[in-house]
């Protein structure tokens, strides 16, 4: 089993078909120690007592939603520059996947906050920027399906994750300077205090099975979009056929 | 010069259109590429012209200029004609020499039969004075390479017969001509290639 | 250099003698200014605070719009794929376009925004500052929106998708741009920082966004 398996279709959903029930396991397996970790381990914080392990959740989703783009832009890179087969597969099948996570941190950091806040959102620079960030995944996944073609789709796509990837520390730096013209007492950081060693461990536990979530949803999704294609280019060629040679 | 392609693939909506294809054209030849809609004529072109990625195989020009590419040493025309109807014939060529280089604006024009309309907005012109204000710019731009998509559609029979006197010209000048079409062109090909069967 | 001054004239030559985009950007930012009011209502106080910010937002959209005709005429008549074979890079290329694009589209919102500022009750020196925050930003806002005007011809599709992609890359320039103009007038941030900002990302827009729209045509013309 070479990495030339990952450039072949049929060898890659093969290779996940028999890698998928070991991460799925091991998925299962972090989560579980992840959350025994967060309820039975960790300590309440002596302001936000036990809300504050919203966080377990809340931070891991910020940093998957983030990673996934940073990975959609390795795989742009593929499609535009190496033209790997597999490229754009792996970029379309990632951008739900990435949303999802990003609407996920954007939903627990507002029940986080409603406590502290009194209101579901107050364009905290953090939060403000993430949501920014799940707009741009909503306009990226839009334009996945506007185009029928998927090769055609794939290149569009490709430069714009890659202007994203480009923008988004553009993006981060300007929300955090609009934050700081506008809201001059700090507000409450959702970062919470100072991180501890106690509170370190289960976060690592959980960055660490939200990570294996991922990777079991994509490679999922990447194989569903490779059978999907295959459905396509059999429907382009019996209508080919039918109209006779 | 000699402009060769090999092992070409072509491949539109998931399916092969064609595959393993090659072809040689050489200086003062005229290759023309016939064949039904959709069998890929003009990918063909696109792909001489650097204006479509090649899936597969390879396209060399041996003995041309060798700081520039393919590209910049052909002309293509194709199925629409690259007028702006706001600006005048005069403009309309002399924007497409300034660009991509050459001149002889007014001869061009004189050799095509439009000397007389060169100061009119390119928008009232007729459809077969469009497609002659396409060969004038092939004529102003002295590309040695003419890459032609159906270059006799909507030209009447004397401007199919000035079109083919042009193409002589161009061919006994040093030039060469890759032509896709339905009909008849009105020159000798020296080369033949048949798509789609 | 002289092929690339062709395509400006070019352009300028058809903007001018076809008309109507310089005008209806004018009309399109007049109406949102106008809008905006009746949605707030007539308080001059309110109005004067936020109108940096209402000039800005209705000067953005009335750009961000008119850019997707930017690439498409040339496309529909095959011209896009002429000018894919001439010598000079496409980049230099899409930049004397977006030059020409933002003289006949751009400029005129700049030079509006000093009447539409008295509607909104703006003070000369609130005036002064949002013209010379929207004369450095508008740029921006036309370099980042080739790279929409590009994927459209790519995709053939127009529509509200290509504003969406683009409104977020706009951000930073809309946030500075608005800074800059409050910062004349308010404080507490001296006026220079966010203005050296607002120029710092036109001077990145201008490379980003060209190398982007190129890597989009190139691509499209398959």
């Amino acid at each position: 089993m070479a990495l030339i398996d990952f450039a072949n279709p049929s060898r890659f959903v093969a290779l996940v078909e028999r890698v998928l029930p070991w991460l799925v396991v091991a998925t299962l397996f972090t989560f579980g120690v992840g959350l025994y970790q967060t309820f039975f381990i960790a300590p309440d914080d002596y302001q936000q007592g036990a809300t504050v392990k919203i966080m377990f959740i809340h931070v891991p989703s910020a940093w998957l939603g983030m990673f996934c783009w940073g990975l959609m832009s390795l795989a742009s890179l593929g499609t535009l520059v190496w033209r790997h087969p597999l490229a754009d597969v792996a970029a379309k099948s990632a951008a739900p996947i990435g949303a999802a996570f990003t609407f996920l941190c954007l939903v627990t950091g507002s029940l986080w906050g409603r406590p502290m806040w009194g209101t579901y959102w107050v364009w905290d620079a953090r939060l403000t920027s993430v949501l920014v960030m799940f707009l741009m995944y909503l306009g990226l996944i839009a334009l996945w399906r506007s185009v029928d073609d998927p090769a055609r789709a794939g290149r569009a796509a490709a430069i714009l994750t890659l202007v994203g990837a480009v923008n988004l520390p553009i993006i981060k730096f300007s929300v955090d300077w609009w934050n700081t013209l506008h809201q001059p007492a700090s507000v409450f950081r959702l970062g919470g205090p100072t991180i501890d060693p106690s509170i370190l461990v289960p976060l690592a536990w959980m960055a660490i099975a939200f990570t294996l979530l991922f990777v079991t949803l994509h490679l999922a999704a990447m194989r569903t979009e490779i059978l999907r294609r295959r459905i396509r280019t059999l429907r382009l060629m019996q209508v080919h056929s039918a109209q006779g040679a | 010069m000699q402009l060769v392609g090999s092992d070409l693939v072509c491949v539109r909506g998931g399916r092969p259109v064609f595959s393993g294809l090659g072809f040689a054209v050489a200086t003062g030849q005229a290759l023309v590429v016939s064949g039904p809609n959709g069998a890929g004529k003009t990918s063909l072109l696109r792909m001489i012209a650097g204006l479509l990625r090649l899936e597969a195989g390879r396209i060399d020009l041996r003995g041309g200029a060798s700081e520039l590419t393919t590209a910049e040493q052909a002309h293509f025309l194709g199925h629409q004609d690259a007028l702006k109807s706001a600006l005048t014939v005069t403009e309309n060529l002399q924007f497409w020499t300034r660009y991509l280089g050459a001149g002889g604006v007014g001869a061009a024009l004189d050799a095509v039969g439009l000397g007389g309309l060169a100061e009119l907005p390119a928008g009232y012109l007729s459809a077969g004075q469009r497609r002659r204000l396409s060969v004038a710019r092939l004529l102003a731009i002295k590309r040695p390479i003419w890459l032609l998509d159906e270059p006799t559609a909507a030209l009447d029979v004397s401007g199919q017969g000035r079109l083919a006197e042009l193409m002589h010209k161009h061919l006994a000048g040093g030039g060469m001509i890759v032509a896709a079409t339905h009909g008849p062109l009105g020159i000798d090909a020296d080369k033949e290639l048949r798509l789609g069967l | 250099m002289d092929a690339l001054a062709a395509v400006f004239i070019r352009d300028m030559r058809i903007a001018t003698r076809i008309g109507g985009g310089a005008l209806m950007g004018v009309l399109f930012f007049l109406a949102v200014v106008i809008l905006l009011p009746f949605a707030i209502g007539p308080d001059l106080a309110l109005l004067r605070r936020i109108g940096p910010a209402i000039l800005w937002i209705g000067a953005l959209l009335a750009s961000l719009l008119a850019l997707d005709r930017l690439f498409a005429a040339d496309h529909e008549d095959g011209s896009l794929d002429l000018i894919l074979l001439g010598r000079s890079p496409l980049e230099l290329v899409i930049i004397a376009k977006a030059l020409s694009h933002w003289l006949t589209t751009g400029l005129p919102l700049v030079l509006v925004s000093p009447v539409l500022g008295l509607f909104l009750n703006l003070e000369p020196v609130a005036i002064g500052a949002v013209m010379l925050t929207l004369l450095i930003g508008t740029p921006a806002l036309t370099f980042i929106g080739v790279i929409g005007a590009a994927l459209a011809v790519m995709l053939r599709r127009g529509g509200l998708l290509l504003p969406v992609l683009v409104l977020p890359l706009t951000i930073p320039v809309l946030i500075f741009g608005v800074s800059a103009a409050n910062a004349a007038v308010v404080g507490p941030v001296p006026f220079a920082t966010p203005l050296a900002i607002l120029g710092a990302l036109t001077l990145m827009s201008l490379v980003v966004g060209p190398v982007a729209a190129a890597a989009a045509l190139r691509q499209g013309s398959e």
